[in-house]
């Protein structure tokens, strides 16, 4: 085991994968010679060549395009999209076909490509360095869609993405690359390293894509979160002292209805967080899903707590991130229904 | 604001293009200038890009008004294969045929035909080796012909009976097939030219010969997607033909509307690209500047854009009349002529070929895709089935099918 942050964890996860399967290469903006805006590809292009670990034009639309074909020819590609925030000019590529290929083909054709690319806010990057679209993927019938928590969830679970034979595209909570980040920007930043999953394995280890973590146990209430937010989550639960459930989904989709649904018929109680905006995001599928599979067990309307619907701020950061506070308020009201 | 009281007249200062013809006008192509065949040079494949600019401006040809072959290009065919080249430009034309009136029987819920243009696929096809990539638009059928596809399979895809190979996902004429090394068809255009660039940028990082081949029509130059494939395959010399199909229409919008005011051909200029026009509807031609675009590519010469300067005789489709937006018999004013009357009288010519013979193939090929319809309706029809099962619906949208699609297939009560 080794201390890693999230960076280095899905550097090794890449650096595993390269060494492993000579079809695995790296490729886009700024990855190759410089190692990444973020430096997560920093070093691949040193040890396997300018070939495996490819700098590209400025195109995602084509960044994207050459991964498909180069999958239907046999590799894995793996893209890093520099924000998350730039990956529309490259969704027709990445719904229309990357997506649906398999389908469409019946089966004779697929590209393996996994889709790197850091999200959400929380790092001053005002609306173009901040969104969180990953409700518009997992809308898209045929792709994975991932957001790890952790470094040792980021490593296990981005090595199963690229050994992966469908599109998976894999959401980096940037703001928690270098540790975790419970939502109070005034307390001094804390490192992985003091972190339980900042204890990443040196060597090859998948985790299963589609399966949810249960971060801590608890009766009262079913906190269901991911990425960035379930450290925010994970605080709010301790300042509020409420014997609360926290799921970490680390997959979207496909997504973990079994642990969901377990937790929810225990409890009867549910609170669904996510950063990105409220409308038609990711949260509204899961509220659907637990009203269709849990509505008997409910004994209270189940709470949201996203980012606001409007382009995300640079001045008003703060308060479109979604707070601690916000989140107690939302479990109180929840636990307030008989 | 928007007001019903806004009565401003605007004094536009708007430049918008025209058309070869509209309904109301009479066609006009005698602003095309048509080369003869000793007018191009042909260079040798490793040629510098910047040295050979004068072919995006010109036009290849081979085949000249007497139907001879004449100049530089001409390709090394026997007769033998150009007859293998004229037999299979009519097997297209008879199957387009039989398709569109099939249609409009109603037994296919689209189709669309590549009348005019069957030089471009068949030739194209002809001239390249069976390990390269196809990635074609929607009127490359002849390339499945070429690949020696059974027609009742391409039939029982357009009818997306229990027979079609793709399951009856997409509309008639999304073909896909693999064994042939030929790429699913997308309906979104371009999607499939940058594609082919990272497909062949696959080929070069295994050290392996194949090219990649696409094609996109005029129309469709201007999408984004074929300026990601130019720089792309600029950057990595990716082994790939790039090709433009010039039927100077897309539905009702003429070239003009994304020529820019140039040669498609011209547009690899800027990206150190050889931009090569050529006249689509002269079979050797096209052989020709496709064999030497290839032969460039895999020795390393990275990629050729072809402009295949050519006509769309009949509709878009099978959904639009183009009486209703080009001038009547545009096609009779083409100077062009059509790719398989000339390779014909090119093959008459040489003592190759007689209107005997044509008659007697183009009635055997009339039966023959006769039978085939009638052999791909028993395998079930687009109205009546049989289809695949429906529960099939829910195969391959993933390798392995994730629990919440088998409930949803449970739910179709399959």
């Amino acid at each position: 085991m080794a201390k890693m942050n999230m960076i280095q964890a899905l550097n090794s996860a890449m650096d595993i994968c390269m060494n492993r399967d000579p079809n695995v290469l790296v490729m886009g903006q700024d990855v190759g010679y410089f190692g990444g805006v973020f430096r997560c590809t920093a070093g691949l292009y040193q040890k396997y060549g300018a070939h495996r670990a490819l700098d590209m034009p400025i195109a995602e639309g084509g960044i994207v395009a050459t991964a498909i074909g180069m999958g239907v020819n046999g590799l894995r590609p793996v893209v890093e999209i520099q924000f998350a925030d730039y990956i529309y000019p490259a969704v027709d590529q990445i719904v229309s076909e990357l997506a649906r290929l398999r389908h469409r083909s019946g089966g004779e054709f697929f590209a393996p490509v996994t889709i790197r690319a850091p999200c959400g806010g929380g790092i001053r990057g005002g609306q173009t360095h901040s969104q969180s679209p990953e409700a518009i993927f997992t809308h898209a019938c045929g792709l994975k869609t991932v957001m790890p928590s952790n470094p040792y969830d980021a490593k296990g679970l981005l090595i199963a993405a690229i050994e992966d034979d469908d599109p998976v595209i894999f959401f980096e909570p940037k703001r928690i690359y270098n540790g975790p980040f419970d939502g109070d920007h005034l307390k001094p930043a804390t490192g992985w390293a003091s972190h339980p999953l900042g204890e990443v394995p040196e060597g090859y280890y998948t985790l299963e894509l589609g399966k949810a973590s249960i971060v801590k146990a608890g009766n009262a209430v079913t906190v269901i979160s991911y990425g960035n937010m379930v450290h925010v989550a994970e605080a709010a639960i301790k300042a509020s002292g409420l014997d609360a459930e926290l799921i970490d989904l680390r997959t979207l989709l496909p997504l973990d209805t079994d642990c969901i649904e377990k937790s929810v018929q225990k409890t009867g109680r549910c609170v669904v967080i996510h950063e990105a905006t409220r409308t038609s995001g990711f949260g509204a599928e899961i509220v659907s899903q637990i009203q269709e599979a849990c509505f008997w067990h409910l004994k209270a309307p189940i709470g949201r707590v996203t980012g606001w619907d409007t382009p995300y701020p640079h001045a008003f950061e703060w308060e479109y991130f979604p707070s601690q506070a916000r989140i107690i308020e939302a479990l109180q009201r929840t636990l307030e229904c008989e | 604001m928007m007001s019903s009281a806004n009565k401003t007249i605007y004094q536009s200062k708007l430049f918008v293009p025209t058309a070869s013809s509209r309904p109301e006008t009479t066609p006009d192509f005698s602003h095309l200038k048509i080369p003869s065949p000793l007018a191009s040079k042909r260079p040798q494949v490793l040629v510098d890009a910047a040295d050979v600019t004068d072919l995006a401006y010109g036009l290849v040809r081979v085949l000249d008004d007497d139907h001879q072959a004449k100049g530089a290009w001409q390709p090394d065919l026997s007769p033998d294969k150009l007859r293998v080249g004229l037999r299979h430009m009519m097997h297209v034309r008879a199957y387009d045929r039989r398709m569109f009136n099939m249609q409009r029987q109603g037994k296919l819920s689209f189709y669309m035909k590549c009348t005019g243009e069957e030089a471009i696929a068949v030739a194209q096809g002809m001239a390249l080796e069976d390990g390269d990539m196809l990635f074609p638009s929607y009127r490359q059928q002849g390339l499945l012909f070429v690949r020696k596809r059974p027609v009742v399979d391409m039939m029982c895809h357009c009818i997306s009976n229990a027979k079609d190979n793709i399951k009856g996902r997409q509309m008639p004429v999304f073909y896909s097939w693999k064994e042939g090394n030929f790429f699913s068809l997308s309906g979104n255009l371009a999607t499939q030219y940058s594609q082919a660039v990272g497909w062949a940028m696959a080929s070069a990082y295994k050290g392996e010969k194949h090219i990649a081949v696409s094609w996109v029509g005029d129309g469709t130059t201007a999408a984004a997607d074929v300026y990601h494939a130019l720089v792309f395959a600029s950057t990595y010399k990716a082994p790939v033909i790039l090709n433009v199909v010039n039927n100077q229409w897309a539905i009702s919008t003429p070239q003009t509307f994304a020529n820019t005011g140039t040669t498609f051909a011209a547009r690899s200029i800027g990206f150190s690209i050889v931009g090569i026009r050529v006249d689509g509807n002269d079979f050797l031609a096209v052989y020709a500047a496709t064999q030497w675009a290839a032969e460039r590519a895999r020795k390393g010469g990275g990629a050729t854009f072809i402009e295949l300067y050519t006509y769309r005789t009949e509709g878009h489709s099978t959904s639009d009349n183009p009486d209703s937006y080009r001038g009547k018999n545009e096609a009779a004013y083409w100077p062009l002529g059509d790719p398989i009357e000339r390779l014909k009288q090119h093959l008459i010519c040489i003592d190759q070929w007689s209107e005997e013979q044509h008659l007697a193939q183009e009635k055997e090929l009339k039966a023959a895709i006769l039978a085939d319809w009638k052999e791909a309706i028993s395998h079930g029809s687009f109205a009546e089935g049989p289809h695949w099962p429906v529960e099939t619906m829910f195969d391959d949208v993933f390798k392995d099918m994730p629990a919440h699609l088998r409930k949803q297939r449970d739910q179709v009560g399959a």
